[in-house]
């Protein structure tokens, strides 16, 4: 171990039941450092942090720690006293409190807490850090971007020779995330080393010494932040190397109805709840178009806000050009719109009921309250999407969630077709499933496009998109930053786009 | 042999894990009790009641008689729990609101009058729309204020008796009709109690509106995916309302039975202690109490178990004021067996127990 | 200069505070509203002191209840434990040779301990919804009460009455009666334990490892467990508690009563929830003030005398009065809840 070295992982295996989350990943931490680690989604980022923080149990591999050799992590307390600290997505610490008792909770005191001693401590340490809160204010009065703070503060506190920033900043807006930044910085001149887990590209190069990327489970490997441009980090984070790179074209029949090419579906100005900036949208008739970016770059939020799953802020939006309202689900589906939602488990099944049930759910829905189905009914339009779409269950009785995530995802996809939308949005319909399925499903989706169904595909893996969209809407930071057809659809092209910047 | 054990375990597994299972258990265990008591627990004599009319009697007939009530209020408990996850606890309070609203359009606000003020039908309806509007109260509470369904019964709990009570002016009036005695007892010339057809006729209802509507499947889809629900097109605030509203409707129907049986009302005692069995019945009925599938028929049959239970102890001679006590067992022994965290800890249990076992062998 | 310190102590104010504030504010407003306008019973001081003899049982039920809502949770068994702890005494005390006070008084500390393992245990262990949990436990001690003696009667121990019969009166303050002799206001020995269990527990929660474990779980159990907190231990010790509580007020009940019988404290659950939210604690918990809910047991009480010395004396609008106040505080709470989190969102 060198002498900057901090924290030595080496040979990390995890699998879960049928997935091996992480492959013999190496990771080296050194002293004020900031350590960027990336890779899209289910490649292993979280599943290594949780090792490290004694979440998970490693099948195999060693960690080393400066100063204490090789260590064992059994659960998060272990983690704290080594002086391995995390900072979580998602605030955690108790609203309800002082933000000097959320930095001091759960820590060895005597039996009366001294208040006046503590907060002394509290306010010592928020003036040092420079966090603009008193140790007396409660916590849910401070702005999230404080509140984050305060959580580092209480990392910083403890010690902590290793702090783990878990997407701290994607609630966070630009000033605060400066302010962030500033933190980052000054504990890095105090020698603290620092892993920093984020979607937005740009933070990583305004902050970060170095780069480790992962793909599928498997370190792709180290970079120093200035051997590596923003191009090539993409590259390596979607599994494709610039040389590599070749257009693939479609091979889809394309529509040719009498009315291809009239615009189904309009949007201007749209905006959700969900922290999108306005945007404007359309798709033709017989059309696949897709919407790209990395992860958190708000794909998702805009289809949300064309299904009006979301709350809607505002935006005008036209079906065959004729304005309509569209403020919750059910108006969409009435529109002819239907979606697909990206998080299968929370969104999409409904565990408990049977794969009848759930295939059907949506038509019925459509029908109305008081016309069920008959069961026969119900049977036939099961039966005939098991069938069409090859899904693989001991019977259509059978609960959902007893079926493999592709074949969940199928039976989420026959529930929408049996709704015979107009247009189809398909948010991450890939994820999460095997091969043979995923091309199952982009096949379809360019046969439902030549029978006249407009489509929007999302998708974390490029060639897919390239595959079945002949137009891409590019996102960034929650923004649409470009839109790429024709013979711009190629993977640098959209690179390039999605990188921005350079 | 091993194996051999493990097959029979495994038919035993998959019977024992069918949801009517339990409650039939139940009842044969309570049939068994009660045939090594005293076997005379199953005749049905003919006798002459008060009125001067043949009837059915023996304690079978009391089960289905006064299990009537319970059944068609665990019919409005499953839906509330399927889709809220939680459940109603005012449900004795509002039988006293919705009887006492009965009973003052009955006897027009004069506790002895001679004759009925108005027809039983428009009692019945007006006791209708009160039980319907404490549901709908509830509801509200639930569904659009997001306050958790116990909590937010908990209001009309305290508040319902003194309500019923300050429907009449605290007065007990007594319906001078004897027609309104038929829907709690007999009708002239009809053996069997009319109680039983009132839950037949609820329960042929129920099984219509669950055929011709969507009502089961969305109570589902709400109970077990509320954002997956909300994005298929169902509104789940309506739904979870919905459910307590028709809960509403059940407590009119009960409260009808109720307050029939004695022609008049006693407002802190009628239905007492009938939220515990109603909740417990759906629990018997094998429907999760944190909502979401549920088997509307499993919770009409552990209703009539529960009050075979009943029936039973008042045989050993305990005292009505004490049942509560052997009940609030039944629920604990209930609700511990399926946590899930218990389920957890019992199956680390017998995995500690079973090398010992192989090394007995 | 002047205005920034303002500023400050109005930002200093966190929930707990501002809701305890309003709390007392709105008690005080309603004590001189009943003097100055019904006056009579109300100017004399020992009509609060009277308040306070008759509600020192629900001071004690309504503080354990307090602890156990700010941790999250719920116990509606407590109006049960009471008048099983009464029946049990009275019964140890009328229907058994050479009975100690010292004895009765472990039986209902004993009953409410016992309660508190069990029920901590289904809550904190076996993870099982504290409402089931605590309405079993309410329909058990109330079943169990008839069990042990259906009949309700009085004691006629001599050391209980000589003991029941105690007054303390207080310094300084009395009246004068219509005879124009001075009689000085007094409380009971209840009253005194009532208010020793409140200071110790105002103590516990301010100042204490345990009690800061209680707001951080009921705040978010989540974060809580993160930041080291055992949160099974403090669930279970909040029951344990709120039980053993439940027992002491039992006994004070008992106290004040002096008989046993199965209707005893109905609905006393009731009147301690309530008071627990009138007094600032949030249903949702992590947020309350013991001196909240002592405050908002007074202003239930002063809101009954008023009702009822406003001549609306019938029984059925004390339950009523109750859940209206009830219902309106949790509509404040939900529509507070729901704005904050808007806050935070947007």
């Amino acid at each position: 171990m060198n002498e900057t070295t901090l924290l030595k992982m080496r040979g990390i295996d995890k699998s879960f039941p049928g997935v091996r989350a992480l492959q013999k990943v190496d990771f080296t931490l050194n002293k004020g450092e900031i350590h960027a680690l990336m890779g899209e989604n289910g490649a292993g980022k979280s599943t290594l942090i949780k090792v490290l923080t004694g979440v998970y149990p490693k099948d195999a591999g060693t960690i080393e720690l400066e100063g204490a050799g090789e260590v064992a992590i059994h659960s998060p307390q272990d983690a704290q006293n080594l002086g391995i600290s995390t900072v979580y997505q998602e605030i955690t610490l108790c609203p309800n409190l002082t933000v000097a008792e959320n930095m001091f909770i759960g820590r060895g005191q005597g039996v009366l807490t001294n208040w006046k001693q503590i907060n002394a401590d509290a306010d010592k340490l928020l003036q040092s850090l420079d966090i603009p809160a008193r140790a007396t204010q409660q916590l849910s009065n401070c702005s999230i971007a404080v509140q984050q703070m305060v959580a580092i503060a209480r990392a910083v506190d403890m010690d902590c020779k290793v702090l783990i920033l878990d997407e701290p900043t994607s609630s966070l807006d630009e000033q605060e995330v400066e302010k962030l930044f500033g933190l980052m910085r000054d504990l890095k001149e105090m020698g603290v080393g620092i892993i920093f887990v984020t979607h937005f590209l740009d933070q990583v190069y305004e902050v970060c010494d170095k780069i480790t990327v992962l793909r599928d489970g498997q370190l792709v490997g180290e970079y120093e932040i200035k051997d590596l441009p923003r191009v090539q980090l993409v590259a390596k984070m979607l599994g494709k190397e610039m040389d590599d790179l070749s257009d693939i074209k479609g091979e889809s029949d394309e529509y040719k109805g009498n009315d291809a090419g009239e615009i189904v579906f309009e949007a201007e100005g749209l905006q959700s709840d969900a922290g999108i900036k306005p945007f404007d949208f359309h798709i033709k008739k017989g059309e696949v178009n897709g919407f790209t970016g990395l992860l958190g770059s708000g794909r998702s939020e805009c289809v949300r806000a064309i299904f009006g799953a979301d709350r809607i802020l505002g935006g005008k939006v036209k079906v065959h050009g004729k304005e309509v309202k569209i403020n919750k689900p059910i108006d969409a589906m009435k529109n002819g719109i239907a979606y697909l939602p990206e998080d299968r488990k929370i969104d999409g099944i409904i565990g408990d009921l049977s794969v009848r049930d759930n295939i059907i759910l949506a038509l019925q829905v459509m029908k109305g309250f008081f016309k069920p189905f008959t069961k026969a009914q119900a049977k036939a339009f099961a039966d005939e999407y098991i069938d069409k779409l090859n899904i693989k269950t001991a019977s259509a009785d059978k609960p959902i969630k007893a079926l493999s995530g592709g074949n969940q995802q199928k039976v989420i996809l026959a529930r929408w077709l049996l709704m015979h939308p107009e247009y189809l949005i398909l948010d991450e319909p890939t994820r999460g499933i095997d091969v043979g399925t995923k091309v199952a499903i982009q096949k379809l989706v360019l046969e439902l496009a030549s029978e006249g169904m407009s489509v929007t595909f999302i998708s974390s893996e490029t060639d897919e998109m390239l595959r079945t969209c002949s137009r891409l809407v590019v996102m960034r930071d929650r923004k649409v930053v470009g839109e790429l057809s024709g013979d711009d659809l190629t993977q640098n092209k959209i690179m390039a786009t999605i990188a921005g910047g350079e | 042999m091993t194996k051999n054990k493990g097959n029979v375990l495994g038919v035993i597994k998959t019977i024992a894990s069918h949801q009517l299972f339990i409650p039939l258990l139940a009842l044969v265990l309570l049939a068994v009790v009660n045939l090594v008591n005293d076997p005379s627990f199953f005749e049905i004599k003919d006798v002459t009641n008060n009125a001067g009319y043949i009837v059915k009697s023996g304690a079978l007939i009391t089960i289905l008689d006064y299990g009537s009530e319970l059944a068609i209020l665990a019919i409005g408990m499953t839906l509330v729990t399927a889709a809220s996850g939680g459940q109603d606890i005012s449900v004795g309070a509002t039988i006293a609101i919705a009887g006492s609203a009965m009973l003052r359009v009955l006897c027009g606000g004069n506790s002895r009058p001679e004759t009925i003020q108005a027809p039983i039908i428009v009692a019945f309806l007006v006791a209708c729309i009160v039980g319907m509007l404490c549901g709908a109260f509830n509801g509200m509470l639930v569904s659009i204020f997001k306050i958790q369904p116990m909590i937010a019964t908990l209001i009309l709990f305290t508040a319902g008796r003194s309500i019923a009570a300050w429907i009449n002016n605290n007065e007990l009036p007594i319906v001078p009709d004897p027609k309104f005695a038929y829907f709690g007892g007999f009708i002239p010339g009809i053996p069997i109690p009319t109680t039983v057809f009132i839950a037949a006729i609820c329960i042929i209802i129920i099984a219509i509106v669950l055929k011709f509507t969507n009502l089961g499947l969305y109570t589902q889809a709400v109970g077990i995916n509320e954002s997956s629900s909300r994005l298929n097109g169902i509104n789940p605030t309506f739904i979870k309302f919905l459910s307590f509203v028709i809960l509403g409707l059940c407590v009119a129907v009960a409260a009808l039975i109720k307050v029939s049986r004695l022609s008049t009302i006693n407002y802190s005692v009628i239905a007492k202690d009938i939220e515990m069995d109603a909740i417990l019945a759906v629990a018997l009925g094998g429907n999760a109490l944190s909502g979401g599938k549920f088997n509307i028929w499993a919770s009409i049959l552990g209703a009539y178990v529960i009050q075979f239970l009943t029936t039973t102890l008042y045989k050993f001679n305990v005292p009505s004021d004490a049942l509560a006590a052997y009940k609030a067992v039944v629920v604990i022994i209930l609700v511990v067996f399926s946590a899930p965290k218990a389920r957890e800890y019992m199956e680390m249990f017998v995995k500690k127990l079973n090398p010992v076992r192989k090394e007995a062998a | 200069m002047k205005d920034k310190k303002k500023e400050s102590i109005f930002n200093k104010m966190n929930d707990t505070n501002l809701l305890l504030t309003i709390t007392i504010v709105i008690f005080f407003l309603m004590y001189i509203g009943a003097v100055l306008f019904q006056g009579g019973g109300f100017s004399k001081p020992q009509m609060f002191f009277n308040i306070l003899n008759a509600n020192a049982a629900l001071i004690i039920t309504a503080c354990g209840m307090s602890i156990v809502m700010i941790s999250g949770g719920i116990d509606i068994s407590v109006g049960g434990v009471v008048a099983l702890v009464s029946m049990c005494c009275a019964v140890y005390l009328d229907k058994t040779n050479s009975p100690s006070l010292l004895v009765s008084v472990l039986i209902a500390v004993g009953i409410g301990v016992l309660y508190g393992l069990v029920q901590g245990f289904l809550v904190a262990v076996l993870d099982i919804q504290p409402f089931i949990v605590s309405l079993a436990g309410m329909f058990f001690a109330r079943g169990m009460t008839t069990i042990v003696n259906t009949a309700p009667f009085n004691v006629e121990n001599q050391a209980f009455m000589a003991l029941k019969d105690t007054r303390v009166n207080v310094p300084f303050l009395g009246s004068y009666n219509k005879k124009g002799i001075y009689v000085p206001a007094y409380i009971e020995i209840g009253v005194i334990v009532a208010l020793l269990i409140v200071i110790l527990l105002f103590v516990v929660l301010k100042w204490t490892k345990l009690g800061r474990s209680f707001y951080a779980v009921g705040g978010n159990k989540q974060s809580a467990l993160m930041m080291g907190i055992n949160v099974r231990r403090t669930k279970f010790l909040s029951h344990l508690i709120c039980s053993t509580l439940a027992g002491i007020g039992g006994y004070v009940y008992f106290l004040h009563v002096g008989s046993g019988s199965a209707s005893h404290a109905m609905g006393m659950e009731m009147n301690a929830i309530a008071s627990s939210i009138i007094g600032g604690t949030l249903l949702t918990g992590g947020v309350g003030n013991i001196i909240g809910t002592f405050f908002g047991v007074l202003s239930l009480s002063t809101i009954q005398n008023i009702v009822a010395s406003a001549g609306l004396d019938e029984a059925w609008w004390t339950g009523i009065t109750i859940a209206a106040m009830l219902c309106i505080f949790l509509l404040i709470q939900s529509v507070v809840m729901a704005q904050k989190k808007k806050a935070i969102k947007a």
